[in-house]
This record gives C-alpha cells, sequence and structure tokens, in this order.
C-alpha cells in the first residue's frame, strides 16, 4: 500500500499503486470484474491493457468470480513428504465433490492448488480466505470443512 | 550455549507491539546509530562485521550500501525484500509476525546508513497477518518518533509503507521486486544497472532481505568484531534455519553459520521421525542442490556448502527419510519451477515445462528410454543461458537428484513404478 497521500495520477509512482488498488477492487465483490478492471484503469489513469497485464500476471487476483471460501491446499515438497497435497485434495474432493479450479454448486468452495506457502513447520498447511491452517489431517479438515460450512451467510472474509 | 539474537524476542507474550520491544532494549540501536554515527561510519561497520546477504545471494550487505551513490542531492530508496518465497523457507515470517520492530529498525538504519528517507517493504501476498503486524508496527514507530520527520532531532526523515505482492516466486528477485512494485507485471530487469544505480523509480535503491536488516540493529549495539566472531571465515553471525520435512520438530532454529547440519536436524530439529532413515536433505531451499548421508556433517555456511557442490541459499533445510522416492520430489520441485517462470526468457519458459514433463513421465512410470538423459540435457542447457539466476535455481534440485539418485531415476524407467513407497 503506497498510501502516500501527494502521489498525483500523473506520477509515474501512480501506477505503483496498482497493486494495492488491484486488492481494493477485489476486495468490494471477491473478484475483479471487466467493470472492476476499468474502474481501476480509469482511477489510475492506465489503460484497461495494463491493468489486465498486471493482474493475470498474479495468481492472488482473481479474474473469475469464486467460491466465498478459497481453499488453497498446498503440493509443496514438505506438504507432501507430511503426508499432505493429494491426500488433502482428495478428501476435499470425496466431501466437497470439487477439484482444483471448481466451486461447489452453492457458491461456498472453492478449489485450487497452491506452492509452498512458507509454512512448511505446520505441513501440511491450506489456507482458506487469509487464514493459514496447519497440520491438516483428514479429520481436522472435516472439522474445518463443517464448521465453514455452518457458518451463516454474510461472513465475508476475502 | 548460543544465545539467540534475531530470535531472542519471538516467544515473549504480545512480542510485536512496541512496548514489549521497547521494555526489552527496543531502539537502542537506532538511538545510537543516529546519533553517536556519521552515515559512512555505519556502511564500514557492516562491512567490517561480514554481514553476507540472507535472501539466497549470500552478497556482502556492507559492500552493497557502499555502492549506493553519495551524493546527498540524489533521492534514494531502501526496498525490503519480504517476499519468502523459496519453498521450504518460512523464516522471515517469523521475524515479520512475532519481531516487526526488529524489521524496523534495521531499516531505520539502513536507511539513515545509506542516505535514503523513503523505504518500502514489498511484503509476500500470502503474509495477511504479517502485513497487518507490519502496518500496526510502522505506526507505532511513527507514535514513538522512529520514524518520520527530523527523527530524534537528528535532521533525518523517513518514511516506510508496505506494499502486498501478490502471488508470484519470481518477485521476489530483486528486479522482479521493483517491476511489481511499479505496479507491472513481475518480469526480472537486465543487470547491469543494479538496483544500487538505477531501482525504484529510477533511483538509487537498497534491496536486502528481511533477516539482513534485522542483525543491523545488533551489529550497531554490539559491534561488528562481535558479530564477525560467530561462524566461520567467510560466513559471519546467527542464522536462522527453517528445519521442515521428515523430523521430530519441524521449525525455526536460530544458530551461528557454520554449525553442522547433522547437529540442526539430529540435536535441534529432534532427529528423525519414527527413526527412520535419513536419505537426502535440501540445505537452503528447494533451488539448492540435494545432499546424501554421507554430506550431513558438512557446516551450514556458504563456502562449506559451495564446496560439497550445493549453496547455502535461504538456510531452508528440508529433510527426506528413507520412504521418500526421489523422482516424485524432483518431478514436485520441477513442477514449481515451471509454474513459477515469468515466461520472459525461452530457455527458461520452455526449458522448465519440458524438463517438468519428463521428471513427470518418468514418475507416472510412462518414461521414454532416454528421458533420464533428456533430463540432464535440458539441465545442461537451460543453466547459463537464462535472463535472470531463475534458470540456475530450477535446474539445481533436478540435476542434483538425477545425479545422486540415478538409480531410482532407472528404476522408475524400467518397471515403471517407485523402488520406494511413501508412507
Ligand atoms: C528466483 C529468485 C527468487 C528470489 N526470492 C527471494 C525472496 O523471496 N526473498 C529474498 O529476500 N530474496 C530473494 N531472492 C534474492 C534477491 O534477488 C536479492 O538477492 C536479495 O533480496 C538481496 O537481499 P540480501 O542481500 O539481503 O539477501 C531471489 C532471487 C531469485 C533469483
Ligand atoms: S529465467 Fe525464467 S524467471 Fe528469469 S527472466 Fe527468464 S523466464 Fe523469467
Ligand atoms: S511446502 Fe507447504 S507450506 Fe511449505
Amino acid at each position: 500500500m503506497l498510501a502516500d497521500p501527494q502521489v498525483q495520477v500523473n506520477d509515474p509512482r501512480s501506477r505503483a499503486l496498482l497493486l494495492s488498488a488491484l486488492y481494493n477492487a477485489q476486495e468490494q465483490i471477491g473478484w475483479l470484474s471487466p467493470q472492476a478492471i476499468q474502474q481501476v484503469a480509469e482511477q489510475l489513469n492506465l489503460s484497461p491493457g495494463q491493468v489486465h497485464s498486471t493482474a493475470s500476471f498474479y495468481t492472488m487476483f482473481k479474474l473469475q468470480p469464486g467460491g466465498r471460501y478459497l481453499l488453497q491446499v498446498c503440493e509443496g515438497l514438505s506438504c507432501y513428504l507430511m503426508g499432505g497435497a493429494e491426500t488433502v485434495l482428495e478428501r476435499i474432493h470425496q466431501r466437497l465433490g470439487i477439484l482444483p479450479g471448481e466451486t461447489t454448486p452453492d457458491g461456498k468452495f472453492s478449489l485450487q492448488i497452491v506452492q509452498c506457502i512458507a509454512a512448511c513447520d505446520y505441513a501440511p498447511a491450506i489456507r482458506v480466505n487469509d487464514e493459514l491452517y496447519g497440520h491438516i489431517s483428514p479429520e481436522s479438515l472435516d472439522e474445518l470443512l463443517a464448521q465453514l460450512s455452518a457458518q451463516g451467510e454474510g461472513v465475508e472474509n476475502v | 550455549m548460543f544465545e539467540p539474537v534475531l530470535t531472542q524476542n519471538v516467544q515473549r507474550a504480545d512480542s510485536e507491539k512496541i512496548a514489549t520491544y521497547l521494555a526489552h532494549g527496543g531502539y537502542a540501536a537506532t538511538r545510537r546509530a543516529l546519533l553517536e554515527f556519521a552515515p559512512g561510519e555505519l556502511v564500514e561497520m557492516v562491512k567490517q562485521s561480514g554481514l553476507r546477504g540472507r535472501g539466497g545471494a549470500g552478497f556482502p550487505a556492507g559492500v552493497k550500501w557502499g555502492f549506493m551513490p553519495k551524493d546527498p542531492n540524489i533521492p534514494k530508496i531502501v526496498a525490503v525484500n519480504a517476499d519468502e518465497g523459496e519453498p521450504g523457507t518460512f523464516k522471515d515470517r517469523l521475524i515479520i509476525e512475532r519481531d516487526p520492530h526488529q524489521l524496523l529498525e534495521g531499516t531505520i538504519i539502513a536507511s539513515y546508513a545509506v542516505g535514503a528517507e523513503q523505504a518500502y517493504v514489498y511484503i509476500r501476498g500470502e503474509f495477511y497477518s504479517g502485513y497487518q503486524r507490519l502496518i500496526q508496527a510502522i505506526a507505532e514507530a511513527y507514535q514513538h518518533g522512529y520514524l518520520g520527520q527530523d527523527i530524534l532531532g537528528t535532521g533525518f526523515n523517513l518514511d516506510i509503507s508496505v506494499q502486498r505482492g501478490a502471488g508470484a516466486y519470481i518477485c521476489g528477485e530483486e528486479t522482479a521486486m521493483l517491476e511489481s512494485m511499479e505496479g507491472k507485471p513481475g518480469n526480472p530487469r537486465l543487470k547491469p544497472p543494479y538496483p544500487a544505480q538505477i531501482g525504484l523509480f529510477g533511483l538509487p535503491t537498497l534491496v536486502q532481505n528481511v533477516e539482513t536488516l534485522a542483525c543491523i540493529p545488533h551489529i550497531v549495539l554490539r559491534g561488528a568484531d562481535w558479530f564477525a566472531s560467530i561462524g566461520t571465515p567467510e560466513s559471519k553471525g546467527p542464522k536462522i534455519f527453517s528445519v521442515s520435512g521428515h523430523v521430530n520438530r519441524p521449525g525455526n532454529y536460530e544458530l551461528p553459520l557454520g554449525t553442522r547440519l547433522s547437529e540442526i536436524i539430529y540435536a535441534h530439529a529432534g532427529g528423525m521421525r519414527e527413526g527412520k532413515k535419513l536419505k537426502a536433505v535440501i540445505p537452503g531451499g528447494a533451488s539448492t542442490p540435494v545432499l546424501t548421508p554421507d554430506q550431513v556433517d558438512t557446516p551450514m555456511a556458504f563456502e562449506t556448502l559451495a564446496k560439497v557442490g550445493s549453496q547455502l541459499g535461504t538456510g531452508a533445510i528440508v529433510v527426506m527419510d528413507e520412504t521418500t522416492c526421489m523422482v516424485e520430489a524432483a518431478r514436485r520441485t520441477a513442477k514449481f519451477f515451471a509454474h513459477e517462470s515469468c515466461g520472459r526468457c525461452t530457455p527458461c519458459r520452455i526449458g522448465s515445462q519440458r524438463l517438468y514433463e519428463t521428471l513427470e513421465r518418468l514418475e507416472r512410470g510412462a518414461g521414454l528410454a532416454d528421458d533420464i538423459e533428456r533430463a540432464l540435457y535440458l539441465a545442461e542447457n537451460i543453466d547459463g543461458r537464462t535472463f535472470c539466476p531463475m534458470g540456475a535455481a530450477l535446474v539445481n534440485p533436478a540435476r542434483s537428484t538425477i545425479q545422486k539418485f540415478r538409480s531410482e531415476f532407472e528404476y522408475h524407467l524400467e518397471h515403471g513404478e517407485c523402488l520406494v513407497k511413501l508412507h
């Protein structure tokens, strides 16, 4: 966040605000719609193409809508060694019926494979939205999924 | 007994708060640096300490500070690399989340030493709680007069802002990080010019890793000689080793550089899980060549690991026991690098993909007769032919694993299955 109040839109530094502007836009509706890209472009005096090329480079910017909870399963080496990755993905598939890249029909869960998330000391690790969960076992995963499923409407945590 | 230096605060309750930090001697180093030393003296001190970068490349920090132009009329920038993406590494996360003021002190002192009035922390996008703590810590530092205008009445001004990355390993490479900070895709820049010449927004920029900067306050307080008395001839000071994989107690262990790998695994990390036999160790993060059990007494230092054909890297130790399929370990890491190639140059973009496909075929038991040779040939032709050091990073694990565990690859090729079964 280059929250520098002096930065003017025509300052070369204004483009530096792009990543934080994209985060802000993404927070509004959970993803970066073409309209959101357009708005960010107008805010920073950039072309939508410039905004899109940056947004699409980074895996944390979502150019498609997803579920309320984004389950990110680490498939890094340390998580694999500790019995994670594929086994966690399988369990999620059994429980929710989704594969990586998919969203449950009720719009609650999306699934994504990620690389080492610097939590190898808690391997196997997963992230759900911005929360980290470590030492994932089939049982703790079931518990977590049940908890998230039960959580009321409107619990947004992007 | 070695007394922890960089991690001395992390176990305290509320260790991230400035009140806790101040109660344990926090910001004394900043006072000392700004009130008692001229900037040039600090550059000299850091040179004397022998501190080398902890972000992977091991470049002498003081030398890099000395590269920054001396002309006070040129605005300069300090950019803190908190992108921590090297698989197996989780040391910077510890400092950011549990002792952010230590990092801020290092940043303030470095900025004063090189004459920068603006510093940025580029933090990995996934580190959301670290990001929040850092923002909070910066606000506290402003309130206490360690940031802002005329710090401690010295006339020195410094602002620090935080920018979040957004999920791209390559943005840990310093020039890609600068591109990302400018709001662009993270494609590395050609070097030279180095960031100290032309960096962020075209201004001279000092890029330094989190752990490197965390060493600075201690050097200021206890002296360059004290720092240089820890470690080996070419690797000075304390180091946080992130240990993961098949050990009883995975975690961060702060020890002097030069501590033997075997001591870290067996004495500190509690030894092998379930008493199993050690098979392989990655000593410095996923991009460093793998070691075998006969090399486990190697001291964890830049020069000693280079001597056995590997690297200290980030000091992230990944331990694999006898149940590990090395073909799968190589495949997995190759997949990571293929995914993270920024796509700018062909040997890395296409080479990493072909290398992954080759290892994937072998792992799956569908290897072609010449796939082992193909993987080595690809490694040979990627290494040294890429735009940025990612090329070397990506071939290291694949090539070293094939060289050291070739029989496992051959078994996969002949039998279409694994010599070992995991778990
Ligand atoms: C592919 C690649 C990834 C890197 N990732 C990181 C990283 O996540 N964190 C880091 O501090 N340095 C990383 N580096 C090293 C930086 O380019 C740079 O050398 C370092 O930030 C300088 O700081 P230091 O001298 O304090 O280590 C990476 C280098 C390469 C080639
Ligand atoms: S070596 Fe890889 S990461 Fe580096 S510039 Fe080339 S494609 Fe990008
Ligand atoms: S390998 Fe999964 S967190 Fe590092």
